[in-house]
């Protein structure tokens, strides 16, 4: 037998062989590739059009368009949904039985975890940034710094949107109970992020609510890095400090969830 | 050498429900060893023990000479496993699945191309490799999983049903690979059945029934156990039937699947007398020589039956 077996895979080199399986199986699906940008465009362009002729957010500049302050939260709706449809993957390979191989090797469970996550936060990135791309055809005074910066963000947002999919769809034994999550917990959680109406002017204890939301500071921190060049556009959000603070922190609460979820029910150690 | 697979007083609870109850069993270094049992016996939860999924509630296990609770890293990496359904990424081709397998057992660049190379010679496959795994047949993608659970070269393979699911014909194939295989590598066998027939090509079998071992030992010579004859009468109210035999013959019979049983030391005359003061009632009478069927009969009183019906021999 070869010594490389008797050792194992370890955590690299099994992390990266499911990160790039991800990438693999999501170029073979179109419908994945559409569906997660479609529908957050579908849904901003209605959104933002419809409300510009009614209705003038509170807090905001202005010359604002409602379909430019909602850019940040659809941005982190394709995100969002990018996170979902790669943590279905996650009830899918259980129950398929692809992940039943992954976990009888001798593969560090961190490794699993960090493969699966970083393979749908890559998708969401990706997915994001191409929508990014719209961003031209809004009014913001954008260069590559602040393009840069905010697909940084992105990325941080991304893995923690992923690894809290993960810690969720590992629990489950099908994926329609994973869409009664989305409906009950995700959507909401997006919709009180700040991506709708801004945290001034709404009731006290919605505003304690959206205080608490970590994904307020996800798009608070992407209202940041987008308006680098007119800081006062971002209107009154958390301080960049405290998005990138409690972003990271998300992170490795979800990350950390991932792994606990992981170890508790997968076997022996 | 030590035995592949040590386990005793094993025991297994599933909340109050009990799966394993008090299992000792050694399996030595390059045999075939079948655990043949009904739907509901304990195979899965001693497999899923096996393959270090499961902690097992009570009881000793050591494979390759390892303890299951502590070493389960490095007993990962020299046993093999193939579950009962293809756990094979469909939307990835042969290549890629192994590719994908042998990086998860630290395999990598040439070295592992080569022994997927060596690998897909074994089951044949060699020209299916560019082929996406949804598109091979239940058959073939049996024999691309078992090569996936070969490729990091284990001493020991664990395989849960490997028949199930396939037709007759890709059944002998498949055995025929893991014959060839078994012979190029030496590697030890554990593998879970339902089917009587399969348990039969196996070195060793052992009956698990309820969580309990009942019986073990070569298929020979737990056939040659069965000391007695075996008749299986077929009749339209073989309840009655029954109770007049008995009444007349006094032999003690059995209600097996709408057929009468009979053990008796010489079957070749009971039959002759049977048909000769039955011989209206009776639709067929059939003396064979007892199977592992026979067996589990005698050792559970109950017929040996799954979810696929009654056992074809």
């Amino acid at each position: 037998m070869p010594d490389d077996a008797r050792r194992g895979g370890g955590f690299f080199l099994p992390a990266a062989t499911l990160w790039k399986r991800e990438l693999v199986r999501f170029a073979r699906d179109r419908h994945r590739l559409l569906g997660a940008i479609l529908q957050p465009f579908v849904f901003w362009l209605l959104l933002g059009i419809g409300m510009s002729a009614s209705f003038a957010p509170a807090g905001i500049a202005g010359t604002m368009s409602y379909l430019e302050y909602i850019f940040p939260g659809a941005l982190l709706m394709v995100l969002l949904f990018t996170a979902i449809f790669s943590t279905i993957s996650v009830v899918e390979d259980r129950r398929e039985g692809f992940m039943q191989s992954v976990l009888v090797a001798p593969v560090s469970r961190s490794g699993v975890v960090i493969g699966k996550v970083m393979g749908g936060t890559t998708l969401a990135v990706l997915e994001g940034a191409v929508f990014l791309l719209f961003v031209f055809q809004l009014d913001v005074p954008v260069n590559p710094v602040s393009l840069a910066a905010t697909v940084a963000f992105l990325f941080l947002v991304g893995l923690a949107l992923t690894g809290l999919g993960f810690a969720i769809a590992w629990r489950m034994a099908s994926t329609a109970g994973f869409h009664a999550i989305m409906n009950l917990f995700l959507l909401p959680m997006w919709a009180l992020s700040g991506a709708l109406f801004p945290l001034s002017g709404v009731p006290d204890w919605l505003g304690w609510l959206m205080r608490i939301n970590p994904l307020t500071y996800g798009v608070a921190g992407v209202r940041h890095t987008l308006y680098l060049e007119a800081p006062e556009l971002a209107g009154r959000v958390p301080s960049i400090e405290a998005c990138l603070l409690v972003t990271c922190l998300f992170v490795l609460l979800t990350l950390g969830i991932s792994l606990g979820v992981i170890r508790r029910r997968e076997g022996v150690r | 050498m030590p035995p592949a697979i040590d386990i005793a007083r094993l025991r297994h609870a599933y909340g109050n429900r009990s799966a394993l109850d008090g299992i000792d069993l050694k399996i030595e270094r390059g045999e075939v060893y079948g655990l043949l049992g009904p739907n509901g016996g304990g195979k899965t939860t001693l497999f899923r023990i096996l393959s270090t999924l499961l902690i097992p509630s009570g009881g000793t296990v050591r494979i390759l000479d390892l303890d299951l609770l502590r070493d389960a890293a490095e007993i990962r990496a020299r046993i093999g496993v193939v579950f009962q359904h293809a756990s094979l990424d469909l939307k990835l081709t042969v290549l890629e699945n192994l590719r994908h397998q042998g990086h998860l057992y630290g395999l990598r660049g040439r070295a592992l191309l080569e022994r997927i190379e060596a690998i897909l010679r074994c089951v044949g496959l060699t020209d299916r490799r560019n082929d996406r795994t949804e598109e091979l047949s239940g058959g073939l993608r049996r024999r691309v999983d078992l090569a996936r659970g070969l490729l990091h070269r284990p001493e020991l393979l664990l395989f849960d049903e490997p028949s199930s699911g396939l037709d007759p014909l890709a059944r002998r194939t498949l055995w025929e690979d893991l014959q060839s295989l078994r012979e190029e590598q030496g590697v030890t066998v554990l593998l879970t059945t339902h089917f009587i027939e399969e348990a039969e090509r196996c070195d060793r079998v052992g009956i698990l029934d309820r969580g309990r071992l009942v019986a073990q030992g070569a298929p020979d010579a737990l056939k040659r156990s069965m000391e007695q004859d075996v008749l299986v009468i077929e009749a339209e109210h073989t309840e009655a039937l029954r109770a007049e035999i008995e009444a007349k013959a006094s032999v003690t019979t059995t209600l097996v699947d709408g057929t009468v049983r009979i053990e008796c030391d010489d079957g070749q005359a009971m039959m002759a007398s049977l048909y000769a003061g039955f011989r209206e009632r009776i639709s067929a009478i059939r003396l064979g020589r007892p199977t592992l069927e026979d067996v589990f009969i005698r050792e559970t009183g109950r017929p040996f039956e799954t979810e696929e019906g009654r056992n074809a021999r």
